[in-house]
């Protein structure tokens, strides 16, 4: 849609809010699926604390995650290459998720295009 | 939905309202939005219901819209308002009556902290006595205007020239109501049926037979937040809560939406034109907008009064679907016809 | 021991202290003002948190009663009471004045009132229910909307009533978190194809087994767990709910719609007990609760010697900690019994 900015000098905002019930979460479901482990995550932050790349990026694992799960997928594609598989998140997380299999299994999945992206 | 459940909670909410003798205080904003409202509510007042209802021409705006616009600081506004409580009681009246939702909330909030930090008040009384040699009492009763017409809704109905029926089928309009934030949310006590199921306008859609309609948004803001709307570039939020309130609205197909604040209606009217505009989107049936009115308004329709005394030609959402509906009996080509209209103010003077 | 004492409120707390006592060859009135004993367990379906029938917890507790000789008065409560020396005489609602050595208050918790959180509209929705409704569902077998629909997504709401200003209640009620994850796992459990939602502000499995259980929850029944308190529900034209909640960890306001809601409702000091502390002069803590003279080492004694407390009316407790605590009461009246008047 053309901006009405010219018109009226502003556009109409779109929402933050997470529409749960219009996304889409099929890579949620392709991950629980093929890395169980997953559905333990109990959102600690431990991962990202530790986290090579969050340190000097906006990367959060655990915020992909989250995201992930809500099926507000749009970012989460780009950020993940940002990942460096170093391994040491899942090292310290406390449930055990293979977060870095996580990590491997997303890229799969968004891949897979058809079957599974947004 | 359990209607019981909802009518114990309005129980819980009874406030006390005045029955005569008020101090009625206008509202600067709303007489520009709908100019015909307060007239139509004097009328209202004193000739059908007979009501002493005083108002005083050196009374001021209440400095509410400065002090939500971040411009007027606190200490202020509330000497303003200390001003149009010495204004009532140099009259000799005790039960203040404000035309505006923000301003009620406004004196509501003044009281309290007054209440709560009686050295406020101290100083504020040291302020006005300073600045204008005046003194004030504190109201006896405030209620909002809205809380007055609730309070006659079925005087005003037993007196009713039409009802919110449609008349094709026979079934009651479906009515949209919508509460100024500040009528309830900041004090939840001192609105009828408080704020989470406020009953001040659904008790006059109800007695003047119309149907009320709960949606899931019906809580929402309508997005004039003041500094949201007053500065351009916020408009797109303010805007968006508003749209945010039709789609929700939308599936129950309401005939009409009744609001009890100056802001609400105007936002809630004027920003379906704007949607419209910028989307080529309409909420209403047939491709029309859904009809806005304050309180006064529907009350004015309701007693027979003229739709163009009423000042619905200053809606930018058409009036006309409502009007026909009902079955009202207006003259389309009078509209913008000034004559008439001041006419009707004039019987006032 | 030749000695008589009053227990008032035949719940899990009060059952077990008549018991205990009896067995000790104490003389026991136990006084219930419902027609029948066992209190809140007695609506319970399976508990946590290894899901035992609760029946299991009942039939023990009916068999130490039924054992002993105790002077069982339902329907009845107490109106009067006054302390001579050494001797406490009570008066009931049916006028009968018993007279004993010492007191035991077990009067309980009541459920918290969720309407009084209007925004979940509980009693003004059709399909917004309590933890205690739902118990009742599971015991009936049938987990149906009102218009008898089977449900597909169901959203359970933490904390409605406890840990919140605005209903006056500060306090944390310590098991409805684990009440949420064993109710969320029963869903699935009749429901298979459903989804479950718990929306928390902090998940506090702080009892054995507890986090276990939460683990289960996620790994075994797929339920979901959103941080962020609900802030409203509201009924859709499809007679579905929708919630306002923010998911905090995500830093963005959620929306969704839902089937069904359940509410966690608190747990706060009874009504029986509120009057009891009236008509006994017992002193109450600012959670209202009766307050006990030491939190550590008195948890069971009154301000008055000779009254002494047992189970969840001095604060939230589950069924292990009530009977612990109701049998240290025992210990607490039997000290006093043998030297303390
Ligand atoms: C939804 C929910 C689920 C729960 N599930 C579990 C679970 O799975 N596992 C677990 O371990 N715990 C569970 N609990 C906790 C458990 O219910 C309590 O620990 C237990 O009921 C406490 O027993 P009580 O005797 O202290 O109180 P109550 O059960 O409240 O009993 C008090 C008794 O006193 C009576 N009474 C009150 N006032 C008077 C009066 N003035 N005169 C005479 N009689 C009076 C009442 O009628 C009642 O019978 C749950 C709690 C809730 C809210
Ligand atoms: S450390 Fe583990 S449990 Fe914690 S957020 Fe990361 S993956 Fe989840
Ligand atoms: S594997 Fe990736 S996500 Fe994990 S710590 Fe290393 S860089 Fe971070
Ligand atoms: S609150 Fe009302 S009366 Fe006060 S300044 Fe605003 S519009 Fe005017
Ligand atoms: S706009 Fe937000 S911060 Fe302001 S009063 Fe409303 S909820 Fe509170
Ligand atoms: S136990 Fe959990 S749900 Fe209950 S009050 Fe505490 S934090 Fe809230």
């Amino acid at each position: 849609m053309a901006s009405n900015k010219n018109k009226f000098g502003f556009d109409i905002s779109l929402g933050r809010q997470i529409n749960y019930d219009a996304n889409n979460r099929n890579i949620a479901e392709y991950l629980f699926d093929k890395e169980p482990s997953m559905r333990r995550c109990i959102e600690c932050g431990g991962c990202s604390a530790t986290c090579t790349t969050a340190g000097f990026t906006t990367f959060s694992l655990r915020e992909l995650m989250i995201l992930i799960k809500r099926g507000e997928t749009d970012e989460v594609y780009m950020n993940l290459k940002k990942c460096m598989l170093c391994g040491k998140c899942t090292l310290v997380c406390p449930r055990g998720v293979n977060t870095r299999n996580i990590i491997v299994l997303a890229k799969k999945a968004f891949q897979k295009s058809d079957e599974y992206a947004i | 939905m359990i209607i019981d459940g909802k009518k114990a909670v309005w129980k819980d909410y009874q406030k006390e309202i005045a029955d005569d003798r008020y101090y009625y205080v206008r509202s600067c904003v709303r007489q520009n939005f709908f100019p015909g409202s307060e007239t139509a509510f004097l009328k209202i007042m004193r000739e059908e219901l007979n009501k002493d209802v005083y108002e005083h021409p050196c009374h001021t705006s209440c400095s509410g819209i400065g002090y939500h616009s971040d411009i007027v600081p606190v200490e202020t506004t509330m000497t303003v308002v200390a001003r149009q409580f010495a204004i009532m009681t140099e009259a000799g009246y005790e039960n203040l009556m404000p035309s505006c939702i923000t301003s009620f909330g406004l004196y509501t909030e003044i009281l309290d902290t007054w209440h709560h930090f009686p050295e406020v008040e101290e100083k504020i009384r040291k302020q006005l006595k300073k600045a204008t040699g005046r003194e004030f009492d504190k109201p006896k009763n405030l209620a909002h205007a809205s809380d007055v017409i609730f309070k006659f809704r079925k005087e005003i109905g037993a007196k009713a020239k039409y009802k919110l029926i449609n008349k094709n089928t026979g079934e009651p309009l479906k009515v949209v109501d919508h509460i100024g934030c500040h009528y309830a949310k900041m004090f939840p006590s001192k609105g009828i049926g408080g704020a989470e199921y406020p009953y001040v306008l659904s008790g006059m859609i109800e007695e003047w037979g119309g149907q009320v309609i709960d949606y899931p948004e019906r809580r929402h803001c309508c997005g004039f937040g003041f500094r949201q709307y007053l500065v351009q570039a916020n408009r797109g939020f303010s805007i968006a809560c508003s749209k945010e309130k039709f789609e929700s609205m939308k599936p129950f197909k309401p005939d009409m939406i009744i609001t009890n604040c100056p802001g609400c209606p105007m936002f809630l009217d004027r920003w379906q034109y704007v949607i419209n505009e910028m989307e080529g989107k309409r909420y209403g049936q047939n491709g029309e907008g859904i009809p806005v009115f304050t309180y006064e308004e529907v009350a004015g329709l309701v007693l027979g009064y003229d739709p163009w005394d009423l000042g619905l030609q200053m809606h930018q959402t058409d009036c006309e679907p409502v009007l026909d509906k009902i079955g009202i009996d207006y003259s389309p080509e009078d509209k913008y016809n000034l004559e008439t209209v001041s006419a009707f103010s004039k019987s006032l003077v | 021991m030749n000695k008589h004492v009053i227990v008032i409120g035949g719940g899990v707390a009060g059952l077990e202290v008549a018991g205990q006592l009896s067995n000790m060859g104490i003389e026991v009135s136990l006084i219930e003002k419902e027609p029948k004993t066992g209190g809140h367990l007695n609506k319970w379906y399976k508990l946590f948190p290894d899901r035992r029938n609760s029946s299991e917890v009942q039939s023990y507790l009916a068999r130490i009663v039924h054992n002993n000789r105790i002077k069982l008065l339902t329907n009845t409560t107490i109106e009067k009471f006054k302390k001579g020396r050494g001797h406490f005489y009570v008066t009931t609602n049916n006028g009968e004045v018993l007279n004993a050595d010492a007191v035991i208050v077990a009067t309980g918790f009541d459920l918290f009132k969720s309407a009084r959180k209007e925004e979940y509209g509980y009693g003004i929705y059709d399909n917004v229910i309590t933890s205690a409704d739902l118990e009742e569902k599971f015991q009936k077998g049938d987990i149906i909307l009102k218009n008898g629909a089977v449900p597909e997504t169901i959203g359970i709401i933490h904390c409605v009533g406890s840990r919140d200003e605005k209903v006056g209640n500060f306090y944390c009620s310590k098991l409805c978190c684990v009440t949420a994850v064993k109710q969320a796992i029963e869903i699935r459990e009749f429901l298979p194809d459903s989804k479950v939602f718990c929306f928390y502000m902090d998940m506090r499995m702080g009892g054995a087994f507890y986090e276990e259980l939460y683990r289960e929850a996620q790994e075994k029944w797929g339920v979901s767990f959103i941080r962020g308190k609900v802030s409203e529900a509201s009924e859709t034209i499809d007679n579905k709910l929708t919630i306002k909640v923010e998911d905090t960890l995500a830093g963005r306001p959620l929306k969704m719609k839902l089937d069904m809601l359940v509410l966690m409702a608190g747990m706060e000091m009874s009504e029986g007990g509120v009057r009891v502390a009236g008509i006994g002069g017992l002193k109450t803590g600012e959670n209202r609760f009766f307050a006990a003279v030491d939190n550590h080492t008195g948890s069971n004694r009154s301000n008055i010697e000779g009254i002494f407390y047992a189970g969840t009316c001095t604060a939230p407790m589950n069924i292990t900690e009530t009977i612990s605590h109701a049998r240290a009461a025992v210990v607490e009246v039997i000290d006093y019994l043998k030297d303390g008047k």
